[in-house]
């Protein structure tokens, strides 16, 4: 019997992102004013923890990074950091109209306005802010895409690293980071 | 070489039981803690959903040997302390490696863990680790004097250091030690409050300040070993407690209920309760605690 065939990775994959699925450990990276809505959806009105919704403490720790509002270029830069400190597999969740197109911020001039080109995002969650039942639904929405093997954000900010570099580099002016080599 | 088998067989069972029912164990204190906040809560088997994912994650951090070498002492510390404790009455169908003098070995082992994740979570270099090991360090101390007093105060009275004798002699005498020697009992139960590091005495692993204290560099699979040694841990140190306590148990199901019951008591005092500061906890566990353990060795020694 191969262990190794395509048809057994295939069991392994299905039983895994079930898991997956039911276990989201947060960072809730507090950047704006969205960060208000996720202490209503934690506690017991809401209660994300009944869909294994749960706060990590630290990056090594979480699977999904919550991005809450807008980003200035100074925070983009901590968030970078942030994601890159992750452990694979891990999903972006953009939350709020800021993440989108800027909201509200749309003619800032040091806010970033479209988030998926400086980070790979799974989720936008539409709202100026999300209710706490959004934010749910953005969560039931990863749940389904991680069930279906297409929530792949991770893969494709290795695969479109330049891309993703070059943009990153163009909003930061002071550029220190370190480089990796995945 | 059937001796061999049979003591293999017996290990690999006990760890599947112990796994099983600790992490369930761990996903009702979730279940309750949230029915005690007006929440609706995960279901009781969500740590098994948490324990499969942390275990298929990739893992690429790297600080040092003794960084990875961290949770391994601690999953070493809970296996063996889980082979040495008795886990039914009779001893046959988890043939477990207990000897004499066993009770004295197991105080040693049980620090081990505990220092080898110090070693480990000081090379990650993070600060929140540094200040979780000393946090830890110092609950250690405050703990683990009641907790030797009840023991060294159950080898005088009864002179004995197997776990199994105190089990025989409960089961010949028809009387729990928890009412021969109450005042042992009282001590052993609290320093259990410590030991569990459930609220107030979580000042080691507080995520709110310390960001999850020596564990915050270790993600995925680190912490895979160490949720499931914590649960393997959690199971040895309350059928410890049956054992020595409660006239152990004679088949699993009276085992289950005895231990559950026993989790209760940390775990219902953790979640009415805020978190003491370190200097708190420790002048909790020289005050009260220390003195049942003082009248235990009293008690011994002239009765």
């Amino acid at each position: 019997m191969m262990i190794n065939d395509k048809n057994s990775q295939k069991i392994v994959d299905i039983i895994q992102n079930y898991a997956r699925k039911h276990s989201l450990w947060i960072l809730a990276y507090g950047t704006g004013c969205g960060a208000i809505e996720i202490p209503p959806t934690m506690t017991s009105r809401y209660d994300a923890e009944r869909l294994g919704v749960r706060g990590a403490a630290t990056p090594r720790q979480a699977d999904v990074l919550l991005i809450t509002g807008y980003l200035t270029t100074k925070t983009l830069k901590r968030v970078i950091r942030v994601y890159e400190q992750m452990q694979d597999p891990k999903y972006v969740i953009g939350f709020g109209s800021c993440t989108i197109n800027g909201g509200m911020y749309w003619d800032s001039y040091n806010t970033i306005k479209a988030l998926d080109r400086y980070l790979p995002v799974d989720v936008f969650i539409n709202g100026c802010m999300p209710r706490p039942e959004a934010v749910l639904a953005g969560f039931a929405k990863l749940q389904e895409l991680i069930q279906a093997g297409k929530a792949d954000g991770a893969r494709k900010y290795k695969e479109n690293l330049e891309w993703y570099r070059a943009n990153q580099k163009k909003v930061i002016p002071n550029w220190r980071m370190p480089e990796y080599n995945w | 070489m059937q001796e061999i088998l049979q003591y293999t067989w017996g290990a690999l069972v006990s760890f599947v039981v112990a796994f099983t029912v600790g992490i369930t164990y761990m996903g009702l204190n979730r279940k309750i803690t949230a029915r005690v906040q007006n929440r609706i809560g995960p279901p009781w088997y969500q740590n098994f959903f948490d324990v499969l994912k942390l275990g298929s994650k990739e893992t690429s951090i790297h600080h040092g040997v003794m960084q990875h070498m961290g949770p391994a002492f601690i999953m070493v510390t809970a296996v063996m302390s889980l082979l040495i404790i008795p886990i039914l009455n009779d001893n046959r169908f988890f043939p477990n490696l207990n000897f004499h003098g066993d009770l004295v070995f197991l105080l040693y082992i049980m620090v081990f863990g505990p220092l080898g994740m110090a070693l480990g979570a000081g090379q990650t270099g993070n600060p929140n680790s540094a200040i979780g090991v000393t946090r830890g360090l110092s609950q250690m101390v405050g703990f683990e004097i009641p907790w030797v007093m009840a023991l060294v105060a159950l080898m005088i009275q009864y002179k004995t250091t197997s776990i199994v004798d105190l089990m025989n002699l409960q089961a010949e005498t028809g009387r729990w030690l928890m009412f021969t020697s109450p005042f042992a009992f009282l001590a052993a139960v609290l320093a259990m409050l410590g030991m569990f590091r459930y609220a107030p005495f979580d000042i080691v692993g507080a995520p709110q300040e310390l960001a999850s204290g020596p564990m915050s560099e270790n993600g995925g699979k680190y912490l895979f070993v160490m949720m499931s040694a914590g649960s393997v841990f959690a199971f040895a140190k309350l059928t410890l407690y049956v054992d020595l306590f409660m006239g152990g148990a004679n088949n699993l199901i009276i085992l289950v209920v005895k231990t559950f019951i026993l989790y209760l008591i940390p775990m219902l005092y953790g979640i009415v309760s805020p978190r003491y500061r370190t200097e708190q906890a420790i002048r909790y566990f020289w005050g009260w605690p220390s003195l049942f353990g003082l009248l235990a060795i009293l008690q011994a020694v002239f009765l």
